[in-house]
């Protein structure tokens, strides 16, 4: 394994199993996203239960716990690899072309290092607005597990509900070239395999969660959800 | 036709290199764009000035010695083609066109539009072969190969390692001429044997090199003058992983009597 990691390609199949993980829970909380649609009674139980999954047999959120450290390691190893490559590719060209034209690669695909530094500066403020309520509100204006309220409030602000929708076309792209690579990676989608399954996987996660996340803040500036 | 050439002029590995710019004036359409080079370059001898140093060989699309980057693109506009079998008719009367070594560490330059490939015969040597004894030549389908495996070989054993790949991959990476390689012998029965400990050595050859990682956009496979695609690119990974959850072979020693 550390044999594995030390190569470009092992730390490539690191970034394609992280990034596996990571889309795994994209696509969940896009569905617990949803959930505001059946008002503010059911969404709220809903954050009750996440903090209560397993109960009796696990204390107050300990699988919450658990999930959000698998989280972190597979944040920290995908963002490490991702630098590591990064700095490889650097190097791999130190004099530039006066000229070149991209001929097969997608946005998504040559966007792919600035997008993930987007999304990671996303992923802070996201725990800042909603988790904690540091920033985009008034002062007392977000109330712990006043879920429902919260999201309101918090998406009331049309420029904060912009950055979000913004965000999650960066996350729509990171996902369309993503969702493709990591089996690409992974060599599954080897010669013969049906290649063309995997680019429709990849539209498709891409625009089920660019959609079913923002339709929460055009919900709420619509006024359907209030 | 008239063409105006912007050259990559480099006097050797350690000058400074610049682009100066060349009239290619009255050349046919049907020469191929070395031909046209062949012109300017006789013109530049006529007035005593150095020629623009290029590589090339067969002029048949078959070696895999020549090749730069026209506008950007490795081997120019055309697909499937190589810079000499790329032809003047491509072009419209009066274009500028600008002509730039393969860029990537582990391809120095060595003059203007040549480079040093040997980063891809260290690759070769860390394992593209087969440790077969010499002797006569076997006989034909002597060993049967299922059809499908013969095709996929030949399509990765086209690859005449011209660099254009590498040239193209906005990460300088090589693997898609890695991973020809590696399947060409991997898909093989010949190659069997072998397999595991091939794929370890040319990637870790290849890291070596100063080769950048890859990000999957396929820029290597639009230029690829043989058209090998990166779904050979996954199969390299698929080799390189399952390798990784072998372990090596201790060295064989001979059976004592």
């Amino acid at each position: 394994m550390i044999a594995l990691w030390s190569t470009s390609i092992g730390k490539k199949a690191v970034m394609a199993v992280t990034g596996f993980i990571l889309t795994g829970f994209v696509v969940a909380h896009m569905l617990g996203n949803l959930k505001i649609f059946q008002g503010e009674e059911k969404f709220n139980s809903y954050a009750v239960w996440l903090r209560e999954v397993g109960s009796p047999a696990l204390g107050h959120q300990q699988f919450l716990w658990v999930l959000r450290l698998i989280l972190l390691a597979a944040v920290a190893l995908h963002i490490g690899a991702a630098v590591q490559l990064t700095r490889m590719s650097y190097a791999a060209r130190p004099v530039r072309y006066r000229r070149t034209e991209a001929i097969h690669a997608t946005y998504a695909a040559r966007t792919m290092r600035w997008g993930g530094v987007i999304l990671t500066l996303f992923v802070m403020y996201h725990i800042l607005h909603f988790t904690f309520g540091a920033v985009g509100y008034a002062p007392g204006q977000y109330r712990p597990m006043s879920v429902y309220r919260n999201v309101v409030v918090g998406f009331s602000v049309w420029y904060v509900s912009a950055f979000y929708i913004v965000a999650m076309i960066a996350l729509g792209l990171h996902l369309y070239h993503g969702v493709w690579s990591m089996f690409q990676t992974l060599g599954v989608n080897t010669v013969g395999a049906d290649r063309f399954f995997f680019r429709t996987l990849a539209t498709v996660t891409s625009l089920v969660v660019i959609l079913g996340n923002i339709s929460v803040p055009v919900g709420v500036l619509a006024g359907l959800v209030r | 036709m008239n063409l105006t050439l912007r050259v990559w002029r480099q006097k050797n590995a350690h000058a400074r290199g610049r682009f100066v710019t060349y009239e290619a004036r009255n050349v046919s359409p049907d020469m191929s764009f070395l031909e046209m080079l062949d012109v300017v370059n006789e013109e530049l001898i006529g007035r005593e000035q150095e020629p623009i140093a290029f590589e090339h060989d067969c002029r048949e699309g078959i070696c895999g010695a020549c090749g730069f980057m026209i506008n950007g693109i490795a081997h120019g506009p055309k697909r499937g083609t190589t810079v000499c079998q790329l032809h003047l008719r491509t072009f419209r009367d009066g274009d500028h066109l600008t002509l730039e070594p393969w860029r990537a560490k582990a391809f120095p330059v060595i003059k203007d539009l040549v480079v040093d490939r040997g980063a891809f015969d260290r690759i070769i040597q860390a394992g593209g072969f087969i440790s077969a004894p010499a002797g006569a030549a076997p006989d034909a389908n002597a060993i049967l190969v299922p059809k499908e495996d013969v095709e996929l070989a030949f399509d990765a054993a086209a690859c005449i390692g011209c660099g254009a790949c590498v040239a193209a991959c906005p990460n300088a990476s090589a693997m898609l001429f890695t991973a020809a390689k590696v399947s060409h012998l991997g898909l093989l029965p010949q190659g069997q044997p072998e397999r595991n400990d091939r794929v370890r050595n040319m990637v870790a050859a290849m890291d070596r090199e100063m080769f950048g990682g890859c990000t999957n956009m396929g820029e290597c496979q639009a230029v690829c003058p043989k058209e090998i695609t990166i779904a050979f690119i996954a199969r390299l990974n698929h080799d390189l992983l399952a390798a990784s959850f072998k372990g090596r072979k201790p060295p064989r020693t001979a059976a004592s009597p």
